[in-house]
């Protein structure tokens, strides 16, 4: 258990990096909290597994410094960090039983054979692994595979944290429920400090107490779902979370508001008169869960055009056009929706101004 | 689902059946025809059934080169494989042009003709102007002299082979250690797995197949051997390097003894496959699921 500290870290691949492409990972600060649990999202080669190998030590960062509980333990080698990592892939050694797989870390360290017995049978328990504990581990499907993994960095209870570097991608869909359920009632037991890499949000977001979004070797926002929800700092996070992701509109500084391709939408004075003192590309950035529709003509409703509704079951989403922008809309099935003209309002406490991709505060 | 018979399709492995009918089994047929006859000239020869395969398992000079043939094979093996795979894991893993040129340096013997690799040995190992037999007889002041010294002849031949072979083990290992994902390395890193733990359970279990293949080309292949040490002792002295399938040729050459050979050869031939069979199948049972 341990307060992960990661001071000016910056990692590039290449011996010599020249400029900031260069770079797989710019320099950061980043802390993650004792206990906690934490998602580290986002696209592939944007530097998550990079962050993950830099904290357990299989990568060396090229710049900053590294701390466990306050103390710097950049220059140790792995097994000295005391860190655990469940891999991509199951890792198993072929050769031994599924006991043996789960002991390999604790006999390694010298822990006296009673105690290792101990330890395997709780993990083995806890993973459903007990009934196979003799068998070979080769012979196993791969789930059960990821679960010997996984045990692997369970078995130490006095681990700094617990890495997981997208542990469920090759696991089947119907399974990987099973195994997403297994890794939140590890999060619940266990109260060392998880962080979790993945490019599913869904993953994502129902693992982890706080996310960090990262784009092209750096942290866009760290927050909690709802955050990373209701207020997007970037547009990346709001085109990257959510399903479809953020409408973002270009539009110009109007008196009241802005204006979207001639359309004005009214906004809080304050808020115009930051954005005002900013210079930047400007977009509005609103979630379709939260632009209204009406397919009557409303008062402060912008007139639009649905181009196309599709229906998802329990709700459906609608695209609409306003002027030349599309604005997509997330309906409930209990409001009527046709293809043709229809109505918007986006409500000021839901609506964001980007400025070169930052939200204006 | 149904299964559609047409028996023209027995035409599609024809040209199979003929090119392993002239690669393999008309030659083989003639030797089995050899085999059974005593044969004076083209058109003087007697049925003699099984008396030449009765003859030969009785002969104690293919008993001894029999066992002859055993330890030579088993030194082989105990020598070149592990010798192979600990080259291979001192060599970098990293793709680059050092890495390649070790690669051909080290596969440069397997290069070499059979018959020139002998005779390099012949010269290499004279002690008036050959370097290492110089190097034995009048640096170290050994007194060396292969072609008349019994356990001579064998170092020397063994040194050859094993020049000459091991780097075939030292390519396979090498290929199977690149196939390992890293990860089970960073794991093991994280297990805080020691090297030797290491290559015991990742980099061995992992090897098992490309060292299967190993182990039976290079038993077969020195079980087979000829060329090199026929070049460099002919046999000798005396017989102590006649290895088997130079005493067939002395049997079939030497002494024109084409019933004998051949009834030899196909004794030769069961051997090898019945060796053959059975390491398959032991090293197919080492390390998988069965057993436990």
């Amino acid at each position: 258990m341990a307060h992960v500290e990661l001071k000016g870290i910056a990692h590039s691949y290449q011996s010599s990096p020249a400029s900031p492409e260069d770079y797989a990972l710019h320099t950061s600060d980043l802390v993650w909290e004792d206990g906690g649990a934490y998602a580290l999202l986002g696209p592939s080669g944007s530097g998550k597994t990079t962050l993950l190998n830099i904290i357990s030590g299989l990568v060396h960062p090229s710049e900053g410094k590294i701390l466990f509980d306050g103390r710097d333990i950049t220059g140790l080698s792995t097994s000295q960090r005391n860190i655990a990592q469940v891999f991509q892939f199951p890792v198993i050694y072929d050769t031994m039983t599924v006991f043996d797989n789960l002991a390999f870390p604790l006999r390694n360290r010298g822990v006296p054979e009673s105690k290792v017995r101990e330890r395997v049978m709780q993990v083995a328990e806890l993973l459903e692994l007990t009934d196979n504990l003799k068998r070979r581990a080769s012979g196993l499907a791969v789930d059960a595979k990821q679960k010997i993994s996984l045990g692997r960095g369970l078995v130490r209870n006095d681990v700094a944290a617990l890495l997981f570097d997208e542990p469920l991608t090759v696991i089947d869909p119907h399974v990987k429920w099973k195994l997403r359920l297994k890794l939140k009632q590890i999060r619940q037991e266990f109260k060392s400090t998880l962080i979790y890499v993945t490019h599913d949000q869904a993953e994502a977001l129902t693992f982890a107490d706080q996310v960090m979004v990262l784009r092209e070797g750096r942290v866009v926002q760290t927050g909690s779902p709802t955050d990373l929800f209701e207020r997007p700092a970037h547009t990346f996070v709001g085109h990257f979370i959510g399903s479809p992701g953020m409408n973002l509109l270009p539009c110009v500084i109007d008196t009241a508001g802005v204006r979207v391709d001639g359309h004005s939408i009214p906004l809080d004075p304050a808020y115009i008169a930051r954005a005002r003192s900013v210079d930047g590309e400007l977009e509005l950035g609103i979630r379709p869960e939260f632009v209204r529709y009406e397919p009557q003509m409303m008062a402060d409703y912008l007139p639009v055009e649905v181009t196309e509704v599709e229906d998802l079951g329990n709700y459906r989403i609608v695209t609409t056009r306003l002027g030349k922008q599309l604005v997509k809309v997330k309906v409930g099935e209990n409001v009527s929706v046709a293809t043709g003209p229809g109505w918007l309002s986006f409500p000021p406490e839901w609506t964001y101004l980007y400025i070169d991709g930052d939200v204006l505060r | 689902m149904q299964k559609t018979f047409d028996n023209r399709a027995w035409f599609l492995v024809l040209p199979v059946v003929l090119l392993v009918a002239f690669n393999a089994l008309i030659p083989l047929m003639t030797v089995v025809n050899y085999s059974v006859q005593d044969i004076f000239d083209s058109t003087h020869r007697l049925f003699v059934g099984t008396d030449w395969f009765k003859e030969m398992l009785r002969s104690p000079r293919l008993h001894n080169a029999l066992w002859r043939q055993l330890i030579f094979s088993g030194l082989v093996l105990l020598i070149e494989i592990p010798l192979g795979v600990l080259i291979a894991l001192m060599m970098s893993k990293k793709s680059g042009w050092k890495t390649s040129l070790t690669l051909v340096l080290v596969a440069l013997p397997l290069l070499i003709p059979w018959n020139v690799i002998g005779t390099i040995w012949v010269v290499f190992l004279r002690p008036d102007i050959g370097l290492l037999g110089h190097f034995i007889d009048s640096v170290l002041g050994i007194s060396f002299d292969y072609p008349t010294v019994p356990i001579e002849a064998w170092i020397s031949v063994m040194l050859m082979e094993v020049w000459h072979w091991t780097p075939l083990v030292v390519l396979l290992a090498y290929a199977g250690l690149c196939a390992i994902p890293d990860a089970y390395y960073q794991a093991a890193r994280i297990d805080g797995a020691s090297g030797w733990a290491v290559f015991r359970y990742i980099q061995l279990p992992k090897m098992r197949g490309v060292l299967t293949i190993a182990i039976l080309l290079r038993f077969m292949d020195s079980f087979l051997i000829y060329t090199e040490p026929f070049v460099l002792t002919g046999g000798g002295p005396g017989d102590s390097t006649t290895f088997l399938s130079i005493y067939l040729v002395k049997i079939a050459l030497g002494e024109f003894d084409v019933g004998r050979a051949g009834a030899f050869s196909i004794i030769y031939f069961l051997i090898v496959l019945a060796f053959s069979y059975v390491f398959y199948q032991a090293l197919q049972r080492v390390g998988t699921g069965e057993g436990k």
